[in-house]
C-alpha cells in the first residue's frame, strides 16, 4: 500500500518564473483538480484549482465568505483578526452584504469611473514628469506605479493625499503575510481611528467624495454607524492601493521581459490596449493567496463532496491557467480573449473596484511606454525583490532606467 | 433573443456595459443593472451572451 502524502502547506513556493503560479499548484490542475491543502492554523481546506470549478464555487450561495464561521480559512492570522474586529461587506453575506455593497456601487459604476480618466491621465502625465526631471535610475514603484493609484483613490473617497506616509505604512502592515494578528489589529486599529475622524469632519463639512456621501447619507440617517463606516473606509483604501500599484509595477516588468507584448500595447488602438489590460491581470492575478471561503451545508462542486463547515480555497491565480479556457496559458499574449478571467474574483464579491482598476491600467501602460520608449530594468528581472511576503503580489521596488 | 436581468442580484461590477453597452445600462443612482433592449437585434446577440457568461452574480438570461 503507498504511503499517505503528507498535506501540503498553502501558499506553496513559487518556481523559477517569477509571473507563474507555484509548480505545485500547476500539477494539481492537471492531477489533483480538487484536493486538501493545509494553512497556518493547522486546518485543511479544500483547493479548487479548475477555471470551472472556481467559478462554480465562488457563485455558490451555498458558501459563506463570513472569517468568524467555524471553518473558514483565514488567509494570514492578520487578516483573521481584523476581518473580525472591522466588519466589511467582504466578509459578509447575503442579504447584509449586498445592503452594504449597494452604498458603494454608485461610486465605482462604469460611466463615473470613465469620467475620471482626463484626471488619472493629468496625474500620471504630472507624476511621469516629475520622474523624468530626477535623477536615474528611479525606483518606478515609488515615483509612479504607488503615487498614481493613491492619488486617485484619495480624491475618489475624499482622503487627503499628505495623510499618504501614515496610511502607506498602514496598509503595508495589512496586506503582509508575516504580520502577526497583534500587528495586524494595531495597525487596523490606527487606520480605523483616522477614517472614523474623517467621517466625523465630512458630517458637518462634506464635499464630492465618498466619505462626504456616507457621511450625510446612511451615516447621518443612522443606516449606518461611524465605526461601520471607517470599516468599510479601511476596505476601499487598502484595496485602492495595494492592487493598482502591484498591477502597474509587475505588469510592466511582464511586458519589458516580452518587448514584442509591450510594443503591441504602445502601438495599438484602444480596443488592444484595454484587452491587453484583462490578459495582464489574468496572467499576472497577483491576488495570489486563493480566495476563502467555507460550506454552509453538505454540497459538491468539481465532484467532490463537501461537507459542512468545511473549509474552501479558490486558487484563481492558476485557475487563470487552465488550458481549457485559454490556450497556451503561461503565454501572456494581449491580443487573446481573456476577458473571462478570474484575476478579479467571481461571484456576488468580484472586485467592486474593478472598473477603476481597468481605466486606471489602461491609461497608466499606454503613457508610461509611450513616453518613455527607452524604459528598461535598471536591475535583472531575477534580481528584483518579488513580493512573495505579501497577501497581494507584486514587487518591492523597481529600479527604472530610460 | 430574449433577455432578462434580475436587479435584485445585481452588484454593479459593471462587466455587462463594458462587453454590451447597448444592451445594458447602470442606473445612475446605485450602478445597479438597467436592461436597454429586450430583444437586441442579431449584431449584438455575441454581446449579450457574453455578458451573461462574465455577471459574476448570475443577474443576466438571455434565451436564443
Amino acid at each position: 500500500m503507498p504511503e499517505a502524502r503528507p498535506v501540503e502547506q498553502f501558499p506553496m513556493a513559487r518556481g523559477r518564473c517569477p509571473f507563474d503560479p507555484p509548480p505545485e499548484l500547476d500539477r494539481r490542475l492537471r492531477d489533483e483538480p480538487v484536493s486538501r491543502v493545509r494553512i497556518w492554523d493547522g486546518s485543511e481546506p479544500w483547493l479548487f484549482t479548475r477555471y470551472e470549478d472556481v467559478r462554480a464555487l465562488l457563485a455558490d450561495p451555498r458558501v459563506s465568505a463570513d472569517p468568524d464561521r467555524a471553518g473558514y480559512p483565514p488567509q494570514t492570522p492578520g487578516i483573521k483578526a481584523r476581518r473580525s474586529r472591522f466588519k466589511s461587506f467582504i466578509g459578509m453575506d447575503e442579504p447584509e452584504h449586498a445592503a452594504q455593497r449597494r452604498l458603494l456601487t454608485g461610486d465605482f459604476m462604469v460611466k463615473k469611473i470613465q469620467a475620471m480618466r482626463p484626471r488619472i491621465q493629468q496625474i500620471a502625465d504630472e507624476l511621469l514628469d516629475e520622474m523624468l526631471a530626477g535623477p536615474k535610475p528611479a525606483d518606478l514603484v515609488q515615483a509612479f506605479a504607488l503615487p498614481v493609484p493613491s492619488l486617485v483613490i484619495c480624491e475618489l473617497l475624499g482622503v487627503p493625499y499628505d495623510d499618504r506616509d501614515f496610511f502607506h505604512r498602514c496598509s503595508k502592515v495589512l496586506v503582509s503575510r508575516e504580520a502577526t494578528a497583534e500587528e495586524s489589529l494595531a495597525a487596523a486599529g490606527e487606520l480605523q481611528g483616522y477614517l472614523g475622524r474623517l467621517v466625523e469632519k465630512k458630517i458637518d463639512d462634506p464635499a464630492d467624495d465618498v466619505f462626504s456621501r456616507l457621511a450625510t447619507g446612511p451615516v447621518a440617517t443612522g443606516a449606518m454607524t461611524v465605526e461601520e463606516a471607517a470599516a468599510m473606509g479601511q476596505l476601499l483604501l487598502v484595496a485602492g492601493h495595494e492592487t493598482t500599484a502591484n498591477m502597474i509595477a509587475l505588469g510592466t516588468v511582464a511586458l519589458l521581459e516580452n518587448p514584442d507584448q509591450l510594443a503591441a500595447v504602445r502601438d495599438g488602438d484602444d480596443a488592444l490596449l484595454a484587452n491587453a489590460v484583462e490578459e495582464l491581470l489574468r496572467y499576472l492575478t497577483i491576488v495570489h493567496s486563493g480566495r476563502r471561503r467555507v460550506a454552509l451545508e453538505d454540497l459538491e462542486i468539481g465532484g467532490q463532496t463537501i461537507r459542512e463547515g468545511e473549509g474552501l480555497v479558490a486558487a484563481t491565480d492558476v485557475a487563470n491557467r487552465d488550458e481549457t479556457q485559454f490556450p497556451e496559458p503561461d503565454k501572456l499574449d494581449v491580443t487573446r480573449k481573456a476577458r473571462h478571467h478570474v484575476a478579479f474574483g467571481y461571484g456576488v464579491h468580484q472586485c467592486l473596484g474593478q472598473p477603476l482598476a481597468r481605466v486606471e491600467l489602461q491609461v497608466v501602460y499606454r503613457t508610461l511606454y509611450r513616453r518613455i520608449p527607452t524604459l528598461r530594468l535598471a536591475t535583472p528581472a531575477d534580481e528584483l525583490k518579488f513580493k512573495h511576503d505579501m497577501v497581494v503580489y507584486g514587487v518591492h521596488e523597481l529600479p527604472v532606467t530610460w | 433573443m430574449k433577455v432578462v436581468v434580475d436587479q435584485s442580484r445585481c452588484v454593479g461590477a459593471g462587466q455587462c456595459v463594458l462587453v454590451a453597452p447597448e444592451v445594458f445600462d447602470q442606473r445612475d443612482e446605485d450602478g445597479i443593472v438597467v436592461l436597454l433592449q429586450e430583444n437586441p437585434p442579431a449584431e449584438l446577440h455575441a454581446q449579450a451572451k457574453e455578458a451573461a457568461q462574465l455577471c459574476p452574480a448570475l443577474a443576466i438570461e438571455v434565451d436564443g
